[in-house]
């Protein structure tokens, strides 16, 4: 369990590092949330009541968006130079890659999230601070739903040419039950509605959703990259 | 124990059966030329050795034990067509990350060590996309070379090499061999493969049209081997 741990975060370590030198996801995303917050905002009038009422979707639907660009580098980049040959070759099992990767993006996905929420809150006159800490572990939990599906199908389309356009199609129709969730609870907390009784059953859909997906995805990972 | 037992291997790609029926055993400190014309399946079989890829039918062991457990991909190095190195990362970078992914000791000294050797020291804190072709490729072997691996698989390897790169993979190659290290690989450069190699193997439209050791004839003349077992 050790020898995983390391080498799953070797390879995360990895994927950061190669990230933060060449941006590429990490801008890409962010100037996506960025614009399409901006554009909504025309679109919708912020100081309406009806913002309230959609804001976890709004929320939810611009960082599935922008965290379809992130993770669909995630594999990608390791087809440059047949790196992922090399990967797949050395001791370290599918599911360590996989982890590692995962993580990494999860760390990538939240940075962008918190980055685009004040100014979400700035262009829609939500107060995201008002719930902070509950809004934040739906975040976390919602997030490593998008991340874990997400990074599964990055590398099950790794070799395919529309990759850019299947990724999407593949992850957003199994996402549905985590972004309901995300989107009902964030809708509530940004509506200054604290965790109940009444909407705990979407924050346990959320975990249950994380842990069938992310075992699913270490067990399966291996016959996805090597067949 | 054989360094390598590939038994009735069946690879299919759809209905197309690219390599059909391999049956190759290969003993510890060979080196193994695998020979065949462009889409016979060299590369195919290769990746199938170096765990990359699954047989549909068929069995494939390392020193005795199955080509995907850990214990048995510490043993392989792999070149394959690409040079398997990030080009955002040093070269140090590199190096470390798969000694690192390897649990060897050291890993920072371990890679200066090899950078030293395939005359990269200079440039150890390069990245590697600001590389020439012949410095990314010397990296390449250095990479494949790193954990000292017991059994060596390399596709093609003479191709696009510039001279210093060759001579480098040639040094280490004679150096392997002589510390008993087991060699396999696939080329269309006849002449420099047969010049290291203790045996051959020829592959014809995915199946072996030829196993045994180098002989002389191959020596003297090298397309006997293609016109004797290939169609020509």
């Amino acid at each position: 369990m050790a020898a995983f741990l390391r080498q799953s975060l070797i390879i995360a370590a990895k994927d950061l590092r190669s990230e933060l030198r060449t941006k590429e996801a990490l801008n890409a995303s962010l100037a996506f949330s960025m614009v399409i917050l901006v554009l909504f905002s025309f679109a919708f009038d912020p100081s309406s009541e009806q913002i309230q009422e959609f804001s976890g979707g709004l929320l939810w639907l611009v960082y599935s968006f922008a965290g379809a660009l992130a993770l669909n580098r995630s594999f990608a980049r390791e087809m440059q130079n047949d790196c992922l040959d090399a990967l797949i070759a050395s001791p370290a099992p599918a599911s360590a890659l996989f982890v590692g990767k995962a993580l990494a993006n999860y760390g990538l996905l939240l940075a962008v999230e918190l980055i685009s929420l004040p100014v979400f809150g700035i262009f829609y006159g939500v107060h995201w601070t008002q719930q902070f800490w509950p809004l934040l572990l739906v975040m976390l939990l919602a997030t490593w739903a998008l991340t874990t599906i997400g990074t599964m199908f990055s590398a099950l389309t790794v070799n395919l040419r529309l990759r850019e356009l299947m990724l999407p199609t593949l992850v957003y129709p199994l996402m549905v039950p985590a972004l309901m969730a995300a989107m009902t609870l964030t809708t509530d907390l940004l509506g200054g509605t604290p965790l109940n009784p009444e909407n705990m059953i979407w924050l346990r859909v959320l975990v249950a959703f994380d842990f069938i997906f992310t075992a699913l995805a270490v067990v399966f990972v291996d016959t996805v990259l090597v067949g | 124990m054989n360094a390598l037992e590939i038994e009735d291997v069946w690879k299919y790609y759809g209905d197309f059966p690219a390599l059909r029926e391999i049956k190759l055993h290969v003993t510890p400190g060979s080196t193994v030329a695998l020979l065949g014309r462009n889409g016979a399946g060299k590369t195919t079989l290769l990746r199938i050795v170096a765990g990359l890829s699954k047989p549909s039918q068929g069995d494939v062991r390392i020193l005795g034990a199955d080509v995907r457990l850990e214990s048995s991909r510490r043993r392989i190095g792999v070149l394959g067509h690409g040079i398997s190195l990030y080009d955002e990362l040093s070269a140090t970078e590199n190096l470390m990350l798969f000694a690192r992914l390897y649990d060897l000791d050291n890993p920072r000294k371990r890679a200066h060590a090899w950078l030293e050797r395939t005359g990269l020291e200079r440039v150890r804190d390069g990245l590697v996309r600001e590389f020439s072709r012949g410095m990314r490729q010397r990296l390449a072997v250095a990479r494949a070379f790193l954990h000292e691996p017991e059994l060596l698989l390399f596709d093609e390897p003479f191709t696009a090499l510039d001279d210093r790169a060759i001579a480098v993979l040639q040094t280490l190659l004679s150096e392997a061999h002589s510390r008993g290290r087991t060699l396999i690989m696939s080329t269309h450069q006849l002449r420099e493969a047969l010049e290291l190699a203790t045996h051959v193997a020829l592959i014809h439209r995915g199946q072996i049209a030829y196993a045994g050791e180098r002989r002389q004839e191959m020596l003297d003349d090298a397309g006997w081997l293609y016109r004797t077992y290939g169609d020509n």
